[in-house]
């Protein structure tokens, strides 16, 4: 028995104890996105940009949140090369072993997902941390009832895209 | 508690970046920064991603609600409803088939050195959350508000001490690794 995906669980699960303890915050990612999208449209269109609904809602600058994705990216990558798991690659091997070995289809790929997941997260106000682990573990039922439609439909997408199921 | 702590943002700058550090070490040890366990979730031929997630959501909410009750940290939940949290949620799950990432884990892969995470996953959900900007008074006008949720958690939803959710959860959630571990999943 692997307890390693057990023992990291509970990593995420005493940091959040500390999230709330000491910055009064859920552990999520997905808001940071949408800030930095909204400091690249604030440089771009200028200050007429800030007038969307939307960016009344979620200020685009930089806060917590999004110093957290920032250290994500550093935490990973620490790990990755304490444990000799760095390296760069283009193509998932799952992927180019279904879809072959070209980079821009797996680019081409990689981002209507993107899209579509960054319109979702927002449209459902959370991600698979924001809602599937701290929504989840403040029993909150929006959060279970994402969760739910997040593995719903993606498990839906994936036997689809893989050939398990046939639509 | 912690208030003044809570208000000081440049240390909650510092804190947001040691707790993500801690958050990617996790995420990247698990393994589910990984595009083909988090595919292979979804195929359910491996349950590394829900191994994951639920040992944190176990231990998350015994040490929320000790806290809570004992005043010591606040919960933020959000008023979900069927045209916010249904279609928007349906709509992530098969981005997040589709890129083989989730936001968190996205910015774990980038750490680990996957190109596609950066120039294809990150990039494509900075361009979705601008689009979703876009669309935003449409939806709050037409959508977000059908079918709101009655409660906010499920407690207050069933009535009930949190504890009489907690507990049996709790003890379901290990029973799931023990039929997973039993399948050899």
């Amino acid at each position: 028995m692997d307890m390693t995906p057990y023992l990291a669980g509970i990593g995420i699960g005493v940091l959040s104890w500390i999230t709330f303890l000491l910055s009064d915050k859920p552990l999520g990612c997905s808001t940071a996105y949408a800030q930095t999208f909204g400091m690249i449209e604030h440089r771009i269109r200028g200050a007429a940009s800030l007038e969307k609904p939307y960016w009344k809602k979620v200020k685009p600058v930089i806060e917590w949140q999004w110093m957290l994705v920032v250290g994500v990216v550093i935490g990973s990558f620490i790990a990755a090369t304490l444990s000799g798991e760095f390296g760069l690659l283009w193509v998932p091997s799952t992927f180019g072993a279904a879809f072959g070995e070209s980079v821009s289809l797996r680019l081409i790929v990689a981002l209507i997902g993107g899209v579509l997941m960054g319109i979702g997260a927002r449209w459902a106000g959370g991600c698979t941390s924001g809602h599937g682990i701290s929504g989840a573990l403040q029993l909150a039922v929006a959060s279970w009832i994402a969760v739910i439609c997040f593995f719903v439909a993606g498990i839906a997408t994936a036997m689809v895209m893989y050939g398990v199921l046939s639509p | 508690m912690f208030e003044e702590l809570h208000a000081n943002r440049t240390v909650q700058l510092g804190l947001g970046l040691v707790m993500g550090i801690a958050f990617g070490f996790f995420l990247q040890t698990g393994g589910v920064t990984d595009y083909n366990i988090i595919i292979a979730q979804l195929l359910l031929t491996d349950f590394t991603v829900v191994k994951v997630m639920l040992s944190a959501v176990l231990v998350g909410m015994i040490g929320v609600y000790l806290m809570k009750g004992r005043g010591m940290v606040r919960l933020h939940t959000k008023t979900g409803s069927v045209g916010s949290t249904v279609v928007g949620g349906l709509i992530f799950g098969a981005g997040f088939a589709i890129l083989g990432y989730c936001p968190g884990t996205v910015a774990g892969a980038v750490g680990q050195g996957a190109l596609d995470a950066l120039f294809g996953g990150v990039v494509g959900i900075l361009l979705g959350t601008g689009i979703y900007a876009a669309i935003y008074p449409a939806l709050q006008k037409r959508v977000l508000g059908l079918g709101t949720f009655s409660s906010d958690t499920i407690p207050a939803m069933l009535h009930v001490n949190p504890w009489a959710v907690l507990l049996p959860l709790a003890v379901l959630i290990l029973a799931l690794f023990w039929v997973l571990e039993s399948l050899g999943l």
